[in-house]
């Protein structure tokens, strides 16, 4: 049984007086114990949603979330809110992306970290101090025991996202959702956090659910690669396979569009035309047809459905791009 | 925390002198003044003069004020002109009962306009939010005197069930300590006189609250609704922590940050009510010692009043700087 089975969820923003918007369609995947699994895409695609839905973190007002999260069997979106609240944090827990706005501005660090271990593993103040000094050595602060009565202001920018990343990983959740962790980093930081969280996820067996819209993030962390664009997963693949060979024209466009080092000077850049605004709804046609080079008349007219095209991978497409010659020869 | 303190007081010093300027100044530019006010209509303009004399205002007003500043700094504060008393005196006897209805009043607007808020904010949109924001534009709306005068008719005259005015029923023989009706009475074991002080209270206290408890409410709401929003709340959320802890360690505290700064303006602001609430209530404060002032004109009490109420807003004002930087770290270190 996988450890996160989540299927068809679906999550619309209903307001009064306008247009209810899905955010989230239909959006399916399974995570097994200890695995790493990406859910990538631009600003806008759902991602974020996906996962604040999975933790239960939507605002209760004004967001309908259907489908099913089971997490070891147990469907965390009819859990009601006590028992939701006895698992977070200590079954399944996050880091999010702002570390600075994410952590209290009035409570020192170390009671952010200890009182997630007084209220999960019933560890008296004084202990889970020294826990919590522990805890914050091994995501690599320097001179914790300081730090503990330390403000978040006090600390820099990774000193933060370590800091939340030892509150989520306190109490050895057996999954772990990072949304865009690195986002608001220093790019040398964000290696030596990336580094870090796949250290501590591997030696804990925590699987982790890596949310970003990087594709290097993705390259260097993830097992398996769920692309979503619209709301929708438009492919699904193992990380090689996805980078040796993109089908989607969407997943294809992200990776051209990584600027190249090894580029000739003033060659030009390759960005996907258009922007995730002006896409269309799911209802009929494609949503990414606005956008992609390689549309078909039906792309605009039938929605695609996803289909398995054989090695684990789905795809939703009604004209992928062709797998590489190179790779066929080769195989 | 102590030298922040310090610091403070140290500026509060050019303040008030500035201010004793401006006070001066303002005192004098009212049309007539204190010969005028004791004479009467009828007086002839060379017995104001030589009354005027008499009181030394003929002379330059730079020197006046050069005198009073020397008396001022000596702690002299000159004698009333109405009643002849020195003015400290005057003002330290009617300063307990102004402040034990500010205090009592500032508590009812505190300790119920918070939880009001917060509830508020916890219900928004629905029934319960809805009729605490018409409520509190109905208080902030009414007047002070007026709901004073509605609620002594009501409760007093119609009702019977509170006392309309004074600060304790006559027939109480209470020992005199502090001035303080309600603490007198708990000091010399006089309950009943405690008892009396804190029943006269009620009218009078609900009606001065009105205004402050009808902002606290608005400012609670308003600031928890900001914080609830804020990402690190999700965080709070995301570690599984207890509702009520996310309530109060979290949220709370957070949001007390803008309501410590009202309710430092609003004590400020409450002096001002204090003087309308005591004139319906016939209460015996500093209020009647001001109304009174400032008909005839009484310079010495009037600047002593405004100098005091000034020191008092710029207390109040350090303590919620002080408050402040309790709660909030970031105000400390910087």
């Amino acid at each position: 049984m996988a450890l996160l089975e989540v299927r068809d969820l679906t999550v619309v923003f209903e307001r009064k007086g306008t247009k209810p918007f899905t955010a989230v369609d239909h959006v399916s995947f399974d995570v097994e114990p200890g695995q790493t699994v990406g859910l990538v895409g631009e600003s806008g695609c759902g991602k974020s949603v996906t996962s604040l839905a999975i933790m239960g973190l939507l605002p209760a007002r004004g967001a309908r979330v259907t489908g099913s999260v089971l997490f070891e069997g147990v469907d965390l979106l009819t859990l009601p809110d006590k028992q939701f609240r006895d698992r977070r944090g200590r079954d399944l827990a996050m880091v999010f992306q702002d570390p600075l706005s994410s952590l209290n501005p009035v409570i020192p660090i170390g009671i952010q970290v200890t009182e997630v271990l007084e209220r999960h593993r019933d560890m008296p103040r004084k202990k889970a101090m020294v826990e919590a000094a522990g805890l914050l050595d091994k995501v690599g602060i320097p001179d914790p025991t300081r730090r503990l009565s330390e403000y978040p202001h006090q600390l820099s920018g990774g000193m933060r996202q370590r800091a939340l990343i030892a509150i989520a990983l306190a109490c050895r959740p057996r999954l772990l959702i990072a949304d865009e962790p690195t986002t608001a980093l220093d790019v040398t930081i964000q290696a030596q956090i990336l580094a870090l969280l796949k250290e501590l996820v591997h030696d804990m067996g925590t699987a982790l659910v890596m949310i970003t819209h990087d594709l290097g993030v993705v390259a260097g962390l993830c097992d398996e690669v769920n692309v979503l664009y619209g709301g929708r997963v438009v492919e699904k693949a193992e990380r090689h396979e996805l980078f040796a060979a993109p089908r989607h024209p969407y997943t294809h466009g992200l990776l051209a569009s990584i600027p190249r080092l090894d580029a000739p000077r003033g060659e030009k850049l390759n960005p996907i035309r258009g922007s995730v605004s002006d896409n269309i709804p799911w209802t009929e046609g494609c949503a990414f047809a606005p956008r992609c080079p390689n549309k078909l008349d039906v792309c605009v007219r039938v929605t695609p459905e996803q289909e398995d095209i054989g090695g684990g991978r789905l795809l939703r497409c009604h004209n992928p791009v062709k797998p590489p010659v190179v790779e066929e020869v080769s195989v | 925390m102590l030298r922040f303190t310090i610091r403070r007081l140290l500026q509060a010093i050019p303040t008030l002198f500035v201010l004793s300027v401006l006070v001066f100044a303002w005192l004098r530019s009212l049309p007539g003044g204190p010969a005028t006010a004791l004479l009467g209509d009828k007086a002839t303009p060379e017995s104001i003069a030589s009354l005027e004399k008499i009181m030394g205002l003929d002379q330059p007003l730079y020197l006046q004020y050069f005198n009073f500043l020397g008396r001022m700094l000596s702690g002299d504060m000159g004698n009333s002109i109405i009643s002849a008393d020195p003015v400290l005196e005057e003002i330290g006897r009617a300063l307990p009962a102004t402040i034990e209805l500010s205090v009592v009043a500032l508590l009812i607007a505190v300790l119920l306009g918070i939880p009001l808020g917060y509830l508020s904010a916890s219900y928004r949109g629905r029934f319960f939010d809805n009729a605490t924001i018409m409520g509190t534009l109905a208080g902030v709306a009414v007047p002070v005197f007026f709901l004073g005068i509605v609620l002594k008719y009501v409760f007093a005259q119609e009702l019977g069930l509170l006392p309309p005015s004074s600060r304790q029923d006559a027939d109480i023989d209470a020992t005199r300590v502090t001035g303080f009706a309600t603490l007198d009475g708990m000091l010399t074991g006089e309950w009943d006189a405690t008892g009396n002080a804190l029943w006269h209270l009620v009218l009078p206290a609900i009606a001065l609250s009105s205004i402050p408890l009808a902002v606290i409410v608005r400012i609670t709401r308003a600031s928890v609704l900001d914080v609830l929003n804020e990402d690190f709340i999700r965080t709070a959320n995301a570690k599984g922590l207890q509702a009520t802890v996310v309530r109060t360690r979290h949220v709370l505290r957070n949001a007390l940050l803008p309501v410590s700064t009202t309710v430092g303006l609003q004590t400020g602001l409450l002096l001002g009510g204090a003087v309308l609430t005591e004139k319906v209530f016939v209460w015996g404060g500093l209020g009647s010692l001001l109304s009174e002032g400032i008909q005839r004109r009484d310079y010495p009490r009037l600047q002593a009043l405004i100098l005091l109420a000034a020191g008092v807003y710029v207390l109040v004002n350090l303590l919620v700087d002080i408050s402040y930087a309790i709660i909030d770290p970031r105000v400390r270190t910087s």
